[in-house]
């Protein structure tokens, strides 16, 4: 048992920073700070103690300096601190999961957009939900300098119960190996949805991870299936790319991590991409092998919106379902990017027409004016269909209100 | 302590600065009949004929206004925080072994932290006009020997124009002026565009000084202060720094909320009908302002609709809706960047007002009423609608009304806020201090979601079924509550020592502003 530690960020707007000193005797001081004091330094103060209290702690001395944080995140602090001085200390300071929160997603679901939020910045996490991805990732991987990790998991931890996600997929990307098994004893239990797994290189690495989730579920009975997508970053993870796609019956979609993936080959990662074209292939081809879907890399310039579109209808083009966002303003244009296109739908109404007048008729052949259409046009067709009535572009029952018109 | 509960539920005590006030009545309730105050007959033999009015120094252009112990003096806030003015003049009036006086700038900055020293040492007794920063703290804290009083810049242009704030010597800093005291704001390096806020000084003072460091020879053209009000002229060698008077650009806001709250609103006054043919609005220069502004560009040219006026607080994005046709007229109240000062120096459809055309209570009518919609911040917001303007939630003054109070009377008011700061909710059970009457404020927009005022059912009409998030304000505030853990605590206050009132445009009292504990 070590006597002091301190946890967490100084002068950093949402975030606060703590030092507990455990002593002999003396009972609990609490010295604080706060920006806030005035409106809830009583409620900082009878929350500290009520935290300590239940953590066993009789004689300590608990500086915190409030920039404004969220209870979410004093409590993530004291907790981490805590632990940090008295690592045996097995209970969790847990509050009940807010009721927004209590939502499952469907394995079949859009995945355009995911946004990468830092697991270790308040900041950025309260507000994710309010920009409407398809996804937010909370980061305990790349994003968290590694001094910061262990504290962080408690932040996602707490995030995950008490912050409004506004109905989007929860995920979380864990890190690399025994850190990463360890990761998923803070985010199992607590609601997370899908466990994105770092520069995967073949399918044991998937396996391992998800004997781990099961375990927890059991433990916990929890009864949604938690979902996993692998992500490549190497060559020999785009060479296994395939195998790892089958690696778990809950895998949902497979994806790529281009800056580690070029790193790895010995390339510069360039804006056009021929560096990573057939890796990139490769991941829609096992994707699809596997029937799960198949999702790009992130684009960094978040400055560039007609860089990011045309990088878009490139992934789109070559069959990719979704992007990374790695800023809130890249949501919107990514998930009207991977829509389908007016023309698009239009055409794909047409098949579809064609398709039951055949079917009507009895007829194998489905033709549109004098031209045949091919079974895997057809098949496409309906794929368009589908993703314009997820992306709300047209009613589910365009069919009947289109002989409604007539 | 002696008083009363006005009409919006705050006890109001019988005098601030041992003066009876009135307390707030109600909306449009107190219509006084007296008449206007006038300043004094001046004659022209008493002023050089060659229209030379140059005197050596402010101090030599005090002696001769007649300075006296107790005397009121009054500036404009055109220089925000770059004015190096008013320090002047206080380090001056000091000197002269002058005390006891009232400062009544139309707004002071954290720049005027040295006035403290004169407030300390009794040369300035208190101050009415907006506090914030060094000065906001220093009033908050009971260190003012007088009272503050807090005015929009309609009701600050109504009390000299009543009678209510008698003007001793008004001291009026000039980007540019004539020897005559015919002066503008469009040129010299301090240029800020226009005077407007020295307007009513300028009119009622008894003894007016224009002090500037761009003398030009007669005539300053245009005149938008007239030299036949001016009594002397002093040249400074800097009377601000021009990057803080103006910022070379100004920026919109990159926090994805704040463009959250910026789109909803744009939407908002698209679904709604407001945005159509001939329409108009005022927006400030913040940051969320300005991106609403954006978004609301985009839509005006979707629907090929153009404004016909649109008000500033001008930015280089107005001057963007006036040159790309978007907008027939800017009618400018105050530029905050280059290319507002620009443009209202070259394109005459950039007006400059002032607090008399757009804001006058006592006036017959004025422009911010008949705007179509106008988009303005809080610090607080009650379940009512009632929102405060001039406290933090820790009771300590932040900012001031500026012409928000006067902007309420639009047709469409809306309030842009964030639904908490830090972890402080901004819609909560009880504003810290009451600026602006609920039955005014129309809809509030945060990034949690819309809140329109009940009384509003046109509005709720027309945003039936709309996409956007409109909610009832009680549940925008359970769910910040739920957020920030609870209700905050009331501000520790000394309920027995008023430090500020806060005046509603028709010169009632409508709050006051109490001693904070630390």
């Amino acid at each position: 048992m070590v006597k002091e530690a301190q946890i967490g960020k100084k002068e950093t707007a949402s975030d606060c920073w703590v030092h507990l000193e455990i002593k002999k005797s003396g009972g609990i001081k609490i010295e604080l700070k706060s920006k806030v004091e005035s409106m809830y330094g009583k409620a900082i103060r009878d929350t500290s103690e009520e935290m300590l209290k239940f953590f066993g702690i009789q004689n300590a001395l608990l500086h915190i300096e409030d920039s404004g944080s969220l209870p979410f995140v004093l409590t993530a602090r004291i907790e981490a601190v805590v632990k940090k001085c008295i690592p045996q200390i097995k209970e969790e300071f847990l509050t009940p999961i807010i009721p927004q929160n209590l939502y499952q997603v469907k394995r079949e679901r859009l995945r355009r957009s995911r946004l990468y939020i830092p697991g270790d910045q308040p900041r950025l996490i309260i507000n994710a939900g309010l920009y409407k991805p398809d996804g937010i990732i909370l980061d305990l991987e790349d994003a968290v300098a590694p001094p910061e990790k262990e504290s962080a998991r408690f932040i996602v931890r707490n995030a995950l119960r008490e912050v409004d996600f506004s109905g989007t997929e929860r995920m979380v990307r864990i890190n690399q190996s025994q850190m990463g098994i360890k990761d998923l004893d803070f985010i199992i239990p607590h609601g997370v949805h899908t466990v994105l797994i770092p520069k995967c290189e073949d399918a044991e690495a998937v396996k391992k991870i998800n004997v781990h989730i099961q375990n927890l579920r059991t433990q916990h009975k929890i009864k949604n299936e938690i979902f996993l997508m692998p992500i490549i970053e190497s060559a020999l993870g785009a060479i296994n790319a395939y195998k790892i796609a089958l690696a778990s019956p809950n895998i949902v979609a497979l994806t790529i991590g281009l800056e580690d993936f070029t790193a790895d080959i010995g390339a510069e990662r360039t804006l056009e991409g021929k560096e990573s074209f057939l890796a990139r292939l490769q991941i829609v081809l096992a994707a699809r092998a596997a029937g799960i879907q198949p999702i790009d890399s992130v684009f960094s310039d978040v400055a560039d919106e007609e860089g990011l579109m045309n990088s878009i209808l490139e992934a789109k083009s070559l069959g990719f379902e979704g992007k990374g966002c790695i800023h809130p303003g890249q949501i919107r244009i990514v998930n009207e990017g991977f829509a389908p296109s007016k023309n698009e739908i239009e055409r794909a109404k047409k098949i579809s027409l064609a398709l039951e007048e055949a079917q009507k008729k009895g007829s194998g052949v489905v033709s549109l004016g004098t031209k045949m259409i091919d079974p895997p046009v057809v098949k496409r067709a309906e794929r368009i269909l589908k993703l314009a009535i997820q992306n709300n572009q047209i009613p589910a029952n365009w069919k009947e209100e289109l002989k409604d018109e007539r | 302590m002696k008083g009363k509960t006005n009409a919006a539920g705050r006890f109001i005590p019988e005098k601030i600065n041992k003066k009876p006030v009135i307390p707030f009545q109600g909306v449009g309730k107190y219509i006084p009949t007296y008449r206007k105050a006038s300043p004094p007959v001046a004659s022209c033999a008493n002023y050089p004929k060659d229209g030379n009015k140059v005197v050596p120094s402010l101090r030599e252009a005090f002696k001769r206004a007649g300075i006296r112990d107790g005397m009121t003096i009054s500036t404009h806030h055109h220089f925000r925080n770059g004015d190096k003015v008013a320090n002047r003049i206080f380090d001056t009036i000091a000197e002269m072994g002058i005390k006891n006086t009232r400062w009544f700038p139309s707004a002071s900055f954290p720049c005027h932290a040295p006035i403290i020293k004169h407030l300390d040492a009794g040369v300035v007794h208190h101050i009415e006009g907006s506090m914030n920063g060094p000065l906001g703290d220093y009033c908050s804290l009971g260190k003012m020997k007088g009272q503050g009083m807090l005015r929009s810049h309609g009701c600050r242009y109504r009390s000299v124009q009543d009678g209510e704030v008698h003007i001793d010597i008004a001291v009026i800093a000039a980007p540019t002026s004539d020897p005559f005291g015919n002066a503008n704001g469009l040129t010299g390096k301090s240029a800020c565009g226009l005077l407007g806020f020295a307007l009513a000084d300028s009119q009622y003072a008894d003894k007016v000084i224009i002090v500037t460091d761009n003398l030009i020879p007669f005539p300053c053209i245009p005149w938008q202060i007239h030299g036949n009000h001016v009594d002397y002229v002093v040249t400074m060698d800097d009377i601000g720094d021009p990057s803080k008077i103006i910022s070379g650009t100004t920026q919109i806001t990159r926090s994805p909320a704040r463009l959250l709250i910026a789109e909803y609103i744009a939407r908002f006054i698209k679904e709604a009908g407001i945005l159509k043919d001939g329409f108009s609005f005022q927006a400030g220069a913040g940051g969320t302002s300005l991106a609403f502004v954006m978004y609301l560009k985009e839509f005006m040219k979707e629907a090929n609709v153009k404004a016909r006026f649109v008000r500033g607080g001008s930015t280089k994005y107005l001057v963007e809706l006036l040159e790309e046709g978007l907008t027939d007229y800017i009618l400018d109240g105050q530029t905050f960047d280059l290319d507002g000062v620009r443009s209202m120096r070259e394109n005459p459809n950039h007006v400059n007002t002032s607090p008399f055309t757009s804001y006058n209570y006592h006036g017959k009518g004025h422009f911010a009423s008949m705007l179509d919609v106008v988009v303005l911040g809080a610090t607080e917001i009650d379940i009512n609608f009632n929102a405060n303007v001039v406290t933090h939630s820790d009771g300590m003054l932040l900012h001031g009304i500026g012409g928000w109070q006067d902007c309420l009377f639009s047709q469409n008011t809306i309030l842009a806020v964030p639904s908490f700061r830090d972890r402080i909710p901004v819609i909560v059970n009880n504003v810290t201090t009451l600026c602006g009457p609920g039955e005014l404020i129309d809809v509030v927009v945060t990034e949690k979601g819309i809140a329109i005022n009940p009384q509003r059912k046109d509005l709720i009409k027309a945003l039936k079924g709309s996409s956007l998030p409109i909610k009832p304000i009680e549940e925008l505030k359970k769910e910040v509550e739920q957020i920030c853990g609870g209700a905050p605590s009331p501000p520790k206050v000394d309920k027995k020592r008023v430090v500020a009132a806060i005046q509603w445009v028709d010169s009632t009292i409508i709050d006051v502003v109490y001693r904070v504990i630390t």
